[in-house]
């Protein structure tokens, strides 16, 4: 209940905790027993054999919480991971989560920490800054993503050295406040649609754009597709830019959910045919909601864009947009209750509020909210019975 | 006055001298943060916001490159007190209070796994009645365990005091003003390591050993319900999550 701010009444409360109630009983013990805090000890399993813990040379170079491994004569027990650390010979988490177990891996996962890059991720980020020959983006991490003008496809698509002309042109790239999707699927150097960049002032104006292009206004956010390059050695992240499967996203809205809430799944790219909306659910948390552009169009030529006559004919139709609200919404309600996002949940709720009839902004109320938990949990409770009556 | 009633052993609220205060925690009350919590003691209420690890905002700051920036700050609503407080911070009490708690939760935080990152910690007091500090430094590990950041240990925190030749614990206002000395203490509940010692006023050595056991026995006893609070949380979040 982080976002929204609800009143709920007497009888919406009692709902909501029978709903929520019913949640937790689905769950199995088990699971709920690997929850930890900090500096609670976490059992591990030493009947295998018996435990040595081979130190090596001066006890501060092992360091806590990396990945150190116990081993007992000539074979490994097991090893511990990310959110552990090791004292007086007992495992002790450093951190708030559940304990998972990887074969004879042990760690701790977070639920509501930043997102943990990893290489081959997709992730929405935006820019907050142009330096020299790269572009820093904010991608809910603990530093800022680095892109590279070298890792950018030019403009004319020729791949050649990027000269100091180049440099002083970023600006016609991207700006500040842009909004760049990252990917992490193997780059296919295929030159990017150059569009005029209007930069918005503020982050408000991302979800109020759809109406500013009513009123003829030339403001638009576009998208950028990029790659998760590796890591510098500072431990900021290096991106790059070379796929145009993504191409530009335009005209949509950009929303932030923690990332815990976005499962790493082979496909972050959703196309809503039935809505003619792009979905992109990045793994940062920053999930993008925005017309469907197709992949593969012709460069618009420099006359056209300075047309803006041109772009006003171009809107998005109003259906569109509204289901572009009614999807986001969707995600807003069921990241505040903190349910898993998958493509079919959103589509399910935006779906079921408009067979109840609610309103597009009636979906962030107390009522809706309610009726949300209580489908998920029937929802849940069936699929568990499918599963126990299927074995 | 008597601040301990001779006859009952009763404290001007109510409670016996070892008696701390009512606890009450909650997680994730700021939406925007990256973790916060409010934490009462009776009637002090205190509001802890962290963002972090985030990228570092004043690069003139930053002293050690391998290691996280810790920086804190605390202040007072205006309506936090009786009278209505005219400097909320950047007086010398609140930074010497934003000091005190930032040592502290940096002895608890692991540092070095957030290199070339700063992690911001903001408290604010609600409600003022005694015992402050030691509210914040609870909210404050509340934050930090609920932001995900990698802590050493629960940092928990207590003051006690010595009135009427008792050793009284969790001092609120009425006994705080009385002038007789205040010691704060703050530890890391498990590892059983002192972080924070501070006391106002003159105590001889072994009263100062009575009350300061009492104030690490408040200390623990703040530990056990914090790990519950958290350990609730972190299940409710995984039971909801799927």
């Amino acid at each position: 209940m982080r976002d929204l701010n609800l009143s709920l009444n007497q009888t919406q409360r009692v709902r909501l905790e029978a709903a929520l109630h019913e949640l937790q009983s689905l769950v199995p013990a088990a699971a709920s027993a690997a929850a930890v805090t900090v500096a609670d000890t976490i059992p591990v399993n030493q009947e295998d054999n018996i435990l040595k813990y081979i130190s090596l040379s001066q006890e501060n170079t092992i360091q806590e919480d990396t990945i150190s491994l116990f081993v007992c004569a000539d074979e490994l027990v097991w090893c511990r991971g990310h959110g552990t650390s090791d004292q007086d010979g007992e495992v002790v988490a450093t951190l708030c989560g559940v304990v998972e177990r990887v074969n004879k891996l042990v760690y701790v996962r977070t639920l509501r920490a930043r997102y943990k890059p990893e290489v081959g991720d997709i992730i929405v980020g935006r820019v907050i800054e142009i330096a020299p020959k790269r572009w820093r983006l904010e991608i809910n991490f603990s530093q800022d993503a680095v892109l590279m003008l070298s890792s950018m496809n030019l403009p004319d698509g020729i791949q050649r050295r990027r000269t100091a002309v180049d440099e002083l042109n970023m600006r016609s790239i991207f700006v500040e406040n842009d909004v760049i999707c990252v990917s992490t699927i193997l780059a296919l150097s295929v030159e990017v649609d150059n569009c005029f960049i209007f930069c918005f002032s503020d982050f408000k104006s991302v979800f109020a754009y759809v109406v500013v292009l009513t009123h003829a206004d030339t403001l638009r956010v576009i998208n950028h597709q990029a790659e998760v390059r590796g890591f510098q050695h500072d431990g900021s992240l290096h991106l790059q830019a070379r796929s145009e499967k993504y191409g530009k996203l335009e005209r949509g809205q950009l929303l932030m959910v923690p990332p815990y809430l976005v499962k790493r799944k082979k496909q972050h790219f959703h196309n809503l045919a039935q809505y003619d909306v792009d979905l992109i659910l990045g793994c940062n948390g920053f999930i993008w909601v925005g017309e469907h552009v197709l992949v593969g169009e012709n460069v618009k030529t420099t006359e056209d864009r300075q047309k803006y006559s041109n772009e006003a004919e171009n809107f998005t139709p109003l259906e569109t947009r509204k289901h572009i609200c009614r999807l986001a919404n969707a995600i807003r309600v069921l990241s505040a209750l903190g349910f898993t996002l998958t493509v079919e949940l959103i589509i399910e709720t935006a779906e079921a509020s408009v067979s109840s009839n609610v309103e597009v902004n009636d979906m962030l109320g107390a009522e809706f909210y309610v009726q949300t938990a209580e489908r998920e949990a029937k929802r849940r409770a069936a699929l568990l019975r499918k599963k126990k009556g299927g074995r | 006055m008597e601040y301990v009633n001779p006859l009952t052993g009763f404290r001007v609220d109510g409670r016996r001298p070892n008696e701390m205060r009512q606890l009450k925690a909650e997680v994730g009350v700021v939406a925007r943060a990256d973790g916060s919590a409010l934490f009462e003691m009776g009637n002090t209420r205190v509001i802890a916001a962290v963002y972090g690890p985030r990228e570092i905002q004043n690069k003139g700051q930053q002293v050690n490159n391998k290691e996280a920036l810790v920086r804190c700050e605390y202040r007072m609503a205006e309506f936090s007190t009786g009278d209505r407080r005219r400097k909320p911070k950047g007086d010398r009490r609140s930074t010497e209070i934003s000091l005190v708690i930032r040592q502290t939760m940096e002895a608890s935080i692991l540092k070095d796994l957030m290199p070339c990152s700063q992690i911001d910690i903001f408290v604010q007091v609600l409600q003022a009645d005694g015992g402050t500090r030691s509210a914040c430094i609870n909210a404050a590990t509340l934050a930090l365990a609920d932001a995900g950041i990698p802590m050493r240990d629960i940092v928990t925190s207590c003051s006690a005091g010595y009135l009427c030749s008792t050793p009284l614990l969790d001092l609120n206002y009425v006994e705080d003003s009385a002038g007789g000395p205040d010691v704060t203490v703050g530890i890391l509940a498990k590892m059983d390591k002192v972080t924070l010692l501070q006391m106002d006023a003159k105590l001889p050595m072994d009263t100062f050993e009575s009350v300061m056991g009492l104030a690490i026995e408040g200390c623990k006893a703040i530990a056990t319900y914090i790990r519950e609070v958290l350990l609730e949380n972190t299940k409710r979040l995984e039971c909801q999550r799927g």
